[in-house]
């Protein structure tokens, strides 16, 4: 026999053991598998990777502490691209191969709408902290979010602009050719209704354009306390630029799209008064945020992030609901004991207070678990984010 | 708001006769409706923006490097893709989607080189305050948006009519077999057309670019867009027209936002386009003078 064969031989046997002893409800007792389905390479891995990273710490920690009444947590980890089919791939390989015991994921909210009816179908927890969009919680009960949504956060960033800078009456702006902006648009304009905050003129641009000096001097006209503003960070830099050129210098109420660092780049000098509502912020000082803060920068050799903070608040709400499960060994009736613990779980985390709400389906019928939770919204003043309460 | 909206209409004019000029000078000589200047517009910007972030070079450093960088690379795309093609007598529109593939490789080399992500020449390269003037808020950069897109125009005009280059150039876009039998360099001229349109083409980027504070690698599609319907309006491959036509757009897009409203913006603007190319559907200046150029 030679070497080579020797060793495959070795191998096959190794493997077959392997099989023989692994059997799922060997592994269930040892470990308690949580199938992880983020982007990790592609567009949206700058994202998939904060969330990747906001686990595993949220895992170390809760491992390091004697795990969930003496099992350790068991990361199972697929990178779903921030594709909708590789998105499908990856669930029903954690679901029917690994067998885990609940998902978290995908990033993107798109991957969302295609992937958590599998989930749902095998009736198995899918937990996803990053999907903002309308509808994800209306697939089925299986299916819980902790990304507070658009719909909750503009509101409250309108309403307490309204208040801190007596806002009376307002300008919108929106892109009218991209589905987030719309979309963004439509929550404004809701909003704004359930306010009773008056619209001055409402106003469009297309993806690409340069020039927004048009629409921006007939808002001035109108003699707006504020603009809303619904853009992407392309269009949106420019837009404060420019309306900051022709004298308009009141504040600008921004949706999700314009929540980043990178305005102060873009729109240098021009950058203050955006007032925009998150669902976490590294200047919010409670002691929960501060411990992550520094766990995670000492881990990763960065600072954290919004989607690394839910993330990391999402596992630790998953472990508290794991620790009122009493497993049987048997995986269906062990899934359905998670689904049926997590609703009331509370937590008090990176992200603040959190608890979860029903969702209702297109019916109208009770389905998923939404997010409960006040943003919180900031302003930018110089070269930073400035927490308003 | 009137004078405002006036001055906003001439400025976002000349963005997009800027944008045209080049386009519709490689059209006029070259008969190539070449569809990667938008990409060219953008390697200009890029490249500018290089030579300003390493060696702190001025303003009008980074646009003479824009014009000599996009350039060169249309002179590469004439000598790799188009002169090939002319020398087997490809139909009219081989070379236009040769150019799409272009366009689409020299988008994808830019985003892998320097990320998708926007970025913007520093703050510090031109002064962004506005100054008012008559009521009317104007800024240095718009100013000189209008005037370098006059000056362009008119050097571009004078070096035509009054030059034996344009000469030549005009016997070319009269019949390049002609042109070629009365002793005339038709390949040399090509190439010195395809590098000056594709180096207006980087000015353009580097000057919009700052306009619209943001250099992504695909900030050359939407405007191509617009600068096709511009050299169409204007009569392909005439000078005067692009400028025209530009302004003419501008005109329209600013003054039916303030009119009519923003959701009805290009529906206006290019219904307005539609109804001039049904009066002369040659466009502005196309029937005037059959000659292009």
């Amino acid at each position: 026999m030679t070497a080579l064969q020797r060793f495959a031989r070795a191998s096959a046997l190794a493997l077959a053991a392997a099989a023989f002893l692994g059997g799922p409800s060997l592994a269930a007792a040892a470990d308690l598998k949580i199938g992880v389905a983020e982007a990790l390479s592609g567009g949206a891995a700058q994202y998939g990777i904060s969330i990747r990273n906001g686990f595993q710490l949220a895992v170390d920690e809760i491992n390091g502490a004697g795990g969930v009444n003496g099992s350790k947590i068991s990361l199972v980890v697929e990178d779903e691209q921030g594709k909708k089919d590789e998105a499908i791939n990856a669930f029903k390989k954690l679901i029917f191969q690994d067998k885990v015991l609940m998902l978290f994921g995908p990033t993107l909210s798109n991957s969302a709408q295609a992937a958590d009816p599998i989930a749902q179908a095998a009736k198995i927890v899918v937990f996803g902290t990053s999907n903002t969009a309308d509808g994800i919680t209306s697939i089925g009960d299986h299916v819980f979010r902790n990304s507070v949504t658009e719909a909750d956060v503009l509101p409250v960033t309108i309403r307490t602009a309204a208040r801190v800078a007596s806002i009376k009456k307002v300008a919108v702006l929106y892109g009218n050719d991209d589905v987030f902006t719309k979309s963004g648009y439509d929550n404004f304009k809701k909003a704004l209704e359930d306010l009773k905050i008056p619209v001055t003129t409402t106003e469009t641009f297309a993806k690409g354009d340069v020039d927004f000096k048009a629409q921006l001097t007939k808002i001035k006209a109108t003699n707006p306390d504020a603009i809303v503003l619904s853009a992407l960070l392309a269009e949106g830099a420019p837009i404060m630029v420019q309306a900051r050129q022709l004298g308009l210098n009141v504040p600008v109420i921004g949706g999700n799209g314009m929540n980043s660092v990178k305005v102060f780049d873009l729109a240098k000098g021009s950058s203050d008064g955006l007032w925009v509502g998150s669902p976490w912020s590294i200047e919010n000082r409670t002691p929960e945020n501060n411990s992550f803060i520094i766990a995670y920068t000492k881990a990763y050799s960065s600072p954290p992030d919004q989607f690394a903070a839910q993330a990391y608040d999402a596992m630790h709400i998953a472990a508290a609901a794991l620790k009122k499960v009493k497993l049987t060994g048997d995986l269906a009736k062990d899934r359905e004991a998670v689904q049926a613990a997590l609703p009331a779980i509370t937590w008090t985390g990176a992200t603040g207070k959190f608890a979860f709400k029903r969702a209702n389906d297109k019916s109208g019928k009770p389905a998923g678990y939404d997010a409960d939770q006040v943003p919180i919204v900031s302003t930018t003043r110089g070269k930073n984010y400035e927490i308003e309460k | 708001m009137l004078e405002q909206q006036l001055f906003n209409a001439l400025s976002l004019g000349c963005v997009y006769a800027l944008f045209a000029l080049g386009f519709t000078l490689v059209f006029g000589v070259l008969g190539v409706i070449n569809l990667s200047h938008g990409a060219v517009f953008m390697v200009g910007a890029y490249a500018a923006l290089e030579l300003v972030l390493r060696v702190h070079a001025p303003l009008w450093a980074a646009v003479v490097f824009a014009f000599v960088f996009s350039g060169l690379v249309g002179l590469l795309i004439d000598r790799l893709v188009l002169k090939p093609l002319r020398a087997r007598d490809a139909p009219h529109l081989i070379p236009m989607i040769a150019t799409i593939g272009l366009g689409l490789a020299m988008n994808s080399l830019v985003q892998g080189l320097f990320g998708a992500e926007n970025q913007r020449f520093p703050s510090d390269v031109l002064p962004d305050q506005a100054i008012i003037i008559a009521g009317v808020s104007v800024t240095v950069l718009e100013l000189g948006i209008i005037l370098v897109s006059f000056v362009l125009m008119t050097v571009l005009l004078l070096a035509l009519k009054r030059t034996q280059l344009g000469r030549a150039l005009r016997a070319i876009a009269e019949s390049p077999k002609a042109a070629r039998l009365l002793g005339i360099d038709v390949e040399g001229l090509f190439m010195v057309t395809s590098a000056t349109a594709a180096g207006l083409g980087g000015v353009a980027g580097v000057l919009i670019g700052l306009y619209s504070n943001a250099l992504f690698p695909l900030m050359g599609q939407p405007i191509m867009h617009k600068g096709i319907a511009v050299i169409i309006l204007g009569g392909m491959g005439d000078i005067r027209g692009a400028m025209l036509a530009g302004l003419f757009l501008g005109f329209a897009e600013v003054l039916s936002v303030a009119y009519i409203g923003s959701t009805m913006r290009d529906a206006v603007a290019f219904g307005l386009l539609f109804l001039v190319l049904l009066v002369r559907p040659k466009g502005l200046f196309g029937s005037v003078q059959e000659r292009k150029v």
